[in-house]
């Protein structure tokens, strides 16, 4: 329980920086979300000591079920090294003295922005993820009154008017993340940026899986062992993306994949966006057709170096 | 016309039966009287014209019959495909906004009140039937270019959103997006208002050619008396709220009994 990071814990704040009145009102609405799979519920969401931006939402979701033998993995976009995934491990780690770590299979909660790990989740886990815009509707129902009402009476016809535009214009269903979800036949979810690929990983996951929007005021959970359907047409099938080459580090595939320019003369190579996934592959000995010469320059490095 | 995909509402025992029935139906605005003590029955296949001048309460009438507005006081009955005659005001929400995606449809004066104006011609069409569960594109897409065709919208516009669309052609939009789900009953209010005389007649022949094939009852609301002639089988005169006359639309307006409509018909229609 105690990782080698305790030394930095404070003890000038409340256990996970929020005070114990304010982390049962967001439990409460913790439980409320998991027994009404998908249901947007609003919470009293409170100023935290960051920008919204920063997933204020997940980070609120995250202090209300934290435990002192929790062990805390922080994501970004797949990554653990952005400045936004250091800043809020370090909130962490400051007021509740928790372990972190990157290694998925240790972590018991997993903060997320924009990503599901590569490594299926368990039962003993749980996924926080970062909401910006909680409503699927927003974009085509500004008016929350009317998007309320829709959600109640369950009419969703909306949502597949925007994938009939999207084939009608594209030739296909161009939205390729934040891609909306139908929940346990009953509510359409945003699944937040995450890219679509992920969204196959929500069905049936053996983790729960729990949504914070902050500056929206809203959480909404997917509980364990749920069914989880992307929408489309009978004859659009819902698909993820597919990559052409494995990782070139790890050669992973079927993996979530980031473009990383090497120079300006049109050099590139596909990488996982998991990294720490990636990195266990090349641990466990698996290499990808760049490994032996990863990013040879530093000056010609890309941005993910 | 061949009609046999689109299911007319072909006579059965109930054609005997009203489809709307409206008893004392009436709308305050705090003090102001929008429409008052209103009675009338319409049938099956029936098509009703409300006249009367500005103000004289005709809007605030339809919008109650179409569940948009509730009633002060009063009650309006509809009978539903199995036949049951259900208060409108007794029906949840859900049952509502059904009806009004499914068996009704709504008319708007400015199409843009009507229409999603963002959204695709073929998207505006296919709304409705992915409301009710189309998860077909392919299918939503052939029966909008249908309904396209039915309203003389060349299908080569389908992905053209409705702000590219002339007036005319907007009101056909909205009339195609309303009618693709087989509504019985469809409610106008002053769907020529504000459009060229050319424009209007071609939609006057287009309705009247749609209303007949479909067998639709309608629901009319206009000023204009050439209008309800053209359309209506029947028609109800308002003014200040009350219903001061109805009857046949050619008795009405060819020997009105009551002072105000003599006005009314002679002012209006000049040859
Ligand atoms: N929202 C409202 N609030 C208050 N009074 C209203 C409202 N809507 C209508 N009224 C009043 O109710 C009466 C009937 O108005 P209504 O709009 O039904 O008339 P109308 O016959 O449709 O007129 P027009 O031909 O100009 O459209 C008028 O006196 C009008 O001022
Ligand atoms: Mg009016």
């Amino acid at each position: 329980m105690t990782g080698q990071d305790t030394d930095m814990f404070s003890e000038h704040y409340n256990f996970a920086y929020l005070d114990e009145q304010t982390k049962r009102m967001i439990r409460r609405a913790i439980l409320k979300a998991i027994a009404v799979p998908g249901y947007q519920v609003p919470f009293a969401s409170r100023e935290m000591p960051m920008p919204y931006g920063w997933g204020t939402g997940g980070v609120q979701v995250t202090a209300a079920v934290i435990g002192s033998d929790d062990v805390l993995k922080m994501i970004d976009q797949g990554s653990d090294d952005t400045t936004n995934a250091v800043a809020l491990r370090g909130f962490f780690i400051k007021t509740t003295g928790v372990k972190a770590t990157t290694k998925t299979s240790q972590a018991t909660i997993i903060q997320t922005r924009h990503r599901i790990p590569e490594e299926p989740l368990t039962e003993n886990q749980t996924l926080v993820y970062q909401v910006p815009i909680p409503e699927p509707l927003r974009k085509l129902e500004p008016r929350e009154t009317e998007t309320r009402k829709m959600h109640a009476l369950e009419e969703y016809g909306l949502m597949h008017v925007k994938l009939y535009e999207d084939i009608a214009k594209y030739g296909e269903i161009a939205t390729t993340y934040a891609y909306p979800v139908l929940v346990n036949d009953r509510y359409v979810m945003d699944p937040s940026p995450i890219p679509k690929f992920d969204n196959p990983k929500m069905h049936e996951m053996a983790a729960l899986q729990l949504f914070g929007a902050g500056r929206e005021k809203r959480i909404y959970a997917v509980p364990p062992y749920t069914k989880v359907e992307s929408l489309d047409f009978q004859d659009y099938p819902f698909e993820i993306q597919r990559f052409e080459e494995p990782c070139a580090l790890c050669g992973a595939e079927n993996v979530y994949l980031d473009e990383v320019i090497l120079d300006d003369k049109g050099g590139r190579m596909y990488v996982c966006s998991d990294s720490d996934y990636c990195e266990e592959r090349r641990e466990q000995g698996h290499l990808g057709h760049m490994a032996a010469n990863p990013i040879a320059e530093p000056e010609n490095s890309g941005p993910r170096a | 016309m061949q009609t046999s995909e689109m299911t007319p509402h072909t006579a059965d025992a109930s054609d005997d039966l009203p489809l709307l029935r409206v008893s004392n139906a009436t709308k305050y605005y705090g003090d102001r009287i929008g429409c008052k003590d209103v009675n009338f029955e319409l049938y099956p296949g029936e098509v009703l014209a409300i006249v009367g001048e500005s103000g004289s309460g005709k809007t605030t009438l339809l919008n109650c019959l179409s569940t948009r507005l509730a009633p002060t006081s009063g009650v309006i009955e509809y009978r539903n495909r199995v036949g049951a005659m259900r208060n409108l005001y007794e029906m949840n929400e859900a049952e509502r906004r059904m009806l009004m995606r499914t068996d009704w449809g709504f008319v708007h004066q400015h199409a843009s009140d009507g229409l999603r104006m963002s959204v695709s011609a073929g998207a505006n069409v296919g709304e409705r039937l992915m409301a009710i569960g189309a998860r077909h594109y392919g299918d939503i897409r052939a029966t909008a270019i249908d309904w396209l065709d039915r309203v003389e919208i060349a299908e080569d516009r389908i992905d053209d959103d409705p702000r590219a669309f002339s007036g005319g052609m907007r009101q056909r939009l909205q009339i195609a997006r309303n009618l693709v789900t087989n509504p019985r009953l469809v409610f106008m209010d002053e769907p020529t208002g504000g459009l060229d005389v050319s424009v209007q007649a071609r939609l006057l022949d287009l309705i009247r050619g749609l209303v007949s094939d479909l067998g639709l009852s309608v629901i009319i609301v206009t000023h204009d008396l050439a209008v309800a002639r053209l359309l209506s089988d029947r028609t109800l005169v308002m003014r200040r709220g009350h219903v001061i006359e109805t009857g046949l639309t050619d008795q009405v307006l060819d020997d009105p009994q009551e002072a105000y409509t003599q006005l009314l018909v002679s002012s209006i229609l000049q040859p």
